[in-house]
């Protein structure tokens, strides 16, 4: 019992410390946005530290609660994700909040939460606990998709969010129950072993179906992607970056644990389905953003487009593809996050600011800030020498390794398309020059700026130096019960 | 860490510390300290570069300077750079080219330099860097890294439609080079673990994506996948190249770019094409190659005649000459798929050519769109009356880029048809129709702009080339002559290396005996000529 407990810590300490954020908000005034913004990313640091000591304190292969939780390397991989991903949406926030004049309280420890449920799913290895995992973090984002009432889009969002989330939810609950009823378990352990034993029955079947829709609308992956621009665009900007990173790289945890772990021995029957729900995010994804004016859509449906990828590296499967998909998490999480913080200082009050054109001339104006979303930009499509180029190329070799030549060839041609857009910013920053009238001013804004610039120094030291980074993605293999 | 050992990292990062150190030291408005910075930076590169003509040795081992150390170990991806008679010749044409484009652009660029010296110099770093990368991951990310500056060059510094023919270049490069890199990995993983799915099995070596030890493995590739990687790099170097029907990208980027944009283009950048083939479908993948040679060679054909056509309809001189390109890359792509010795080396000593009479040309027609802001040839007419210097300096190069003998075209373009005949009577003698054509529409262009009245007033002030101009071209017109009376250095420092790829493509040529060879190997064949 000590030992599990022990593992849990870090769920525990930031359990512990987001309420703790939540009373401070409470009780202080509507200007403390430094204090609670400090507090909260002090408590993610020192989830952090619980999780290191967790991590060395904890067996990777002991079976938790009785089998119900897990702390091995992929989990504390995407914990340690979750908790950086998390403090720079903090970092993003506070200036955001501070000049839309939005209460701080409850959003951090919302924040906060979410990165506790995030958690919880990424060390779950029952269907249960990755459901509850999985609950915690979509109420809690819920609300912070509508956090500004007062803004129509907000609201808009927030309610789109909730309806489809909780539909889906149904849906992949559904799922769960005949996935029970069937096989009698919900341990993912147990489960691969049933599964490997005998026949699945056409129930079971239907179950993994509706587990897979169920994940792949959390993953935003077409069909079931539909949400996604209308809740990216009526978000609060920060949390627009957060969904697209956090909860996204979360999702993508559970998707790899349970179709890769629990459901293993069932490939032959969910890998085509996955296949082509890959195929079509990456080819829709790419071709819809190609039509956006609005920045916050465009990154909306590119976010959608890069499930695609990472679907990609779950179909090729194996340890090569688990670490392929881990590491583009990493990637793709400094990137997105860098961008949005671009967006943010663009970002005047209100929903001004958002379209294409208010990019013209900002080479000139902010060159080093244009720099940096250069950079994010040729992260995003995949242009060496930035991390996203490293990310695809290891998330593409997987895949080609598995066999999956066509799926690679799809997603290397949709990549090329997505430069069309991806430089319909940078054409704008750059190239428009004079023409226009007086180009727009940047908001001081120095928090985010100093996480612009983190995440740009991390695009280029993980473009150009990414064996650290691979070697941290590797430690994983062999960990859900795979060769 | 002696000299020799880190030359190629200096060459190729030389340009890059001269960007950062202009990004970081000087102003914005400091334009004649950026220009000054800039010019030494690309003067100092060629001059570094130098060492690589009198110190590379021919009969040494096949790649030199080699600097290598792990990169990523966990893919056996390597930072291995290293150079042979191919890429030493076309390095020395960068970093020349490099440094005749910074200096040509002193007046041409009136807005934004910093930003445009930067640039230019990210971009030499990024073609050096393809030159002398020998592992595919590092190619391929200088390959891309240098589609980025290019992009701004014409983006920023173009004509009119500069918008549309930048991002046009950018796309259609990137999806080339994108199946290049689906190749890449199917070539590493044969090498490796295998193919599960088409049930391929590897090799079990290492996996490392270094390419002198793919090279080993090559006679041991299936054909089948032989074909699919051939046509993946294929896709990749042709559009590069641009080999017909690939070719469309490169009038709009050649007309739109700032004159230093196409010298750059024109003169280097199209070469990265066909060094990919050189250097690696060909000796990598000899089997596909083997087979593809009439289908290369028929849109090589194609190219050559139809380039020189369209060339000869052009109203604009930089369309004429951006099309003429076109038909010259056709000869060095009919060239090295002759896969003998003569064919591949006149190939490489044509990309030089190309190199140094295209990049002059636009350099020319630059000079004189900077004094009258139009390149319509029915603009001018009796020029010659007016800039008696510029039309002498035109009318070498116009003969160079021809093939007059005694220029450099000519040794180029015999020893291409010499290697071609070898293969195909039919092929050369189609292939010699081009010449005729790039006769025909340089000579009618010479002339309908040099010659005859002055017809338009304001042509008549028109001032002759100044000093800065003339040095920019007289590096180019002393090697054309060079290349053209005494080629045989050439011939000697390309020798053992295309004799390495023959070995490679088609062993059985140079075991042949040789009373069945219709043509003398290229030892001292400058001498002939």
């Amino acid at each position: 019992m000590r030992a599990d407990l022990i593992a849990l810590l870090p769920e525990l300490v930031l359990a512990t410390l987001a309420m703790v954020v939540l009373l401070a908000g409470l009780a202080s005034s509507k200007r403390r946005h430094g204090a609670l913004a400090a507090g909260a990313v002090l408590s993610l640091a020192a989830t952090a530290l619980a999780l290191g000591v967790a991590a060395t304190a904890t067996d990777p292969a002991a079976r938790l609660f009785s089998g119900m939780f897990a702390l091995d390397h992929f989990a504390v991989f995407f914990k340690a994700l979750f908790l950086l991903s998390s403090a720079l949406t903090v970092l993003l926030s506070l200036d955001y909040l501070r000049r839309n004049d939005a209460r701080p309280g409850e959003y951090y420890a919302l924040i906060l939460f979410a990165t506790v449920g995030m958690m919880t799913m990424a060390s779950g290895t029952n269907l249960a606990t990755i459901y509850v995992g999985l609950e915690l973090m979509a109420l809690s984002t819920y609300v912070l998709a509508g956090y500004f009432r007062r803004e129509v889009k907000s609201h808009e969002a927030a309610t789109k969010y909730f309806v489809l989330g909780a539909m889906s939810s149904g849906v992949l609950l559904y799922g769960l129950s005949l996935i029970y009823g069937t096989t009698g378990t919900l341990d993912l352990a147990v489960l691969a072993r049933t599964l490997k034993g005998g026949h699945a029955s056409e129930s079971t079947l239907v179950g993994v179906a509706l587990l897979g829709c169920g994940f792949l609308f959390k993953v935003s992956a077409v069909p079931f992607h539909v949400w996604t621009p209308d809740v990216y665009e009526g978000a609060p900007t920060p949390i627009t970056a957060f969904m697209s990173v956090g909860p996204k790289a979360a999702a993508f945890a559970m998707f790899l644990r349970v179709f890769l772990g629990g459901l293993g021995p069932l490939d032959g029957q969910w890998r085509w389905l996955v296949g082509a729900a890959a195929a079509l995010t990456m080819v829709w994804g790419n071709i819809a953003a190609l039509t956006q004016d609005n920045v916050k859509r465009m990154l909306a449906y590119s976010s959608i487009a890069h499930a695609g990828y990472a679907l990609v590296g779950l179909v090729a499967g194996g340890p090569a593809g688990i670490q392929s998909v881990l590491f583009y998490m990493l990637v793709y999480t400094v990137t997105n996050l860098g961008a949005f913080g671009f967006v943010i200082m663009l970002e005047s009050r209100g929903y001004a600011g958002e379209t294409v054109q208010d990019y013209a001339g900002l080479a000139r104006k902010h060159p080093l800030a244009a720099f940096g979303m250069l950079l994010f930009m040729l992260s995003l499509g995949g242009i060496p020498p930035t991390a996203g180029f490293m990310g695809k190329l290891y998330l593409f070799a997987a895949a080609v390794n598995a066999g999956y030549v066509v799926l690679v060839v799809i997603a290397v041609l949709m990549s090329a398309v997505s430069l069309y857009y991806y430089f319909r910013i940078v054409l704008q920053m750059y190239l428009r020059d004079g023409e226009d009238a007086e180009p727009a001013t940047l908001l001081a804004a120095p928090w985010t700026e100093r996480v612009v610039w983190a995440c740009g120094v991390a695009v280029l030291v993980i473009g150009l130096l990414p064996a650290p980074f691979l070697a941290a993605a590797r430690a994983t293999v062999g960990v859900l019960g795979l060769p | 860490m002696g000299f020799a050992t880190n030359l190629l990292n200096i060459i190729c990062y030389v340009p890059l510390l001269g960007a950062f150190a202009i990004i970081f030291l000087l102003k914005r408005d400091q334009s004649r300290a950026i220009k000054t910075v800039a010019t030494v930076i690309a003067g100092l590169d060629f001059v570094l570069s130098l060492p690589l003509w009198f110190v590379y040795d021919p009969a040494g081992p096949a790649f030199q300077f080699t600097f290598a150390r792990d990169w990523i170990p966990a893919v056996g991806a390597r930072y291995h750079v290293g150079v042979d008679g191919i890429s030493v010749l076309l390095i020395l044409l960068t970093t020349l080219l490099g440094f005749i484009a910074v200096y040509s652009s002193f007046s041409a660029i009136t807005h934004r330099q910093k930003e445009y010296y930067v640039f230019l110099l990210l971009l030499q770093t990024g073609m050096l860097g393809v030159f002398i990368s020998l592992d595919f991951i590092l190619f391929y990310v200088f390959w891309e890294v240098m589609l980025v500056p290019m992009y701004f060059l014409i983006g920023v510094w173009g004509g009119p439609r500069k918008l549309y023919a930048a991002i046009k270049f950018f796309l259609y490069t990137l999806v080339g080079s994108v199946l290049m890199l689906v190749g890449i990995l199917a070539l590493y993983f044969y090498n490796s673990t295998g193919l599960k799915a088409i049930g391929l099995p590897g090799l079990g070596n290492a996996p490392t994506f270094d390419v002198t030890e793919l090279f080993k493995i090559a006679p041991q590739i299936p054909p089948n996948l032989q074909f699919w990687v051939f046509l993946a790099f294929f896709v990749g170097f042709a559009i590069k190249v641009p080999m017909f029907p690939f070719h469309t990208w490169l009038p709009d980027a050649h007309v739109e770019a700032p004159t230093a944009g196409s010298v750059i283009l024109a003169g280097v950048l199209l070469k990265m094409g066909t060094y990919g083939f050189i250097r690696f479908s060909l000796p990598l993948l000899p089997d596909a190659t083997r087979k593809a040679v009439p289908w290369v060679a028929a849109l090589a054909i194609i190219g050559i005649v139809y380039g020189g056509l369209v060339a000869m309809a052009q109203k604009d001189m930089k369309k004429l000459v951006a099309y003429s390109s076109v038909s010259h890359l056709g000869f060095v792509m009919l060239g090295m798929f002759a896969l003998n010795p003569l064919g591949l080396t006149g190939s490489v000593l044509q990309m030089i050519n190309h190199g140094l009479s295209t990049g002059g040309l636009f350099l020319l027609v630059g000079i004189i769109y900077e004094r009258r802001h139009t390149r319509m040839i029915a603009d001018y007419g009796g020029l010659a009356k007016v800039m008696p210097v510029y039309a002498m300096l035109f009318m070498i190069i116009t003969m160079s880029s021809i093939g007059l003998p005694t220029l450099n075209g000519f040794i180029g373009e015999f020893t291409i048809l010499v290697g071609v005949f070898n293969r195909s009577t039919t092929w050369a003698v189609l292939a010699a129709s081009g010449i005729v054509l790039g006769a025909a529409y340089m000579l009618w262009m010479y002339q309908r702009v040099f010659f005859g009245g002055i017809t338009h007033e304001e042509n008549k002030t028109l001032k002759d080339v100044n000093l800065r101009e003339q040095w920019t071209l007289i590096p180019l017109i002393v090697l054309c002559f060079w290349i053209g009376l005494y080629p045989k250095p050439f011939f000697r420092i390309l020798e053992p290396s295309i004799n390495r790829v023959v070995q490679a493509v088609d062993p059985d040529y140079l075991n042949r005996p040789v009373a069945q060879l219709a043509a003398p190997l290229p030892t001292g064949s400058g001498q002939e000529h």
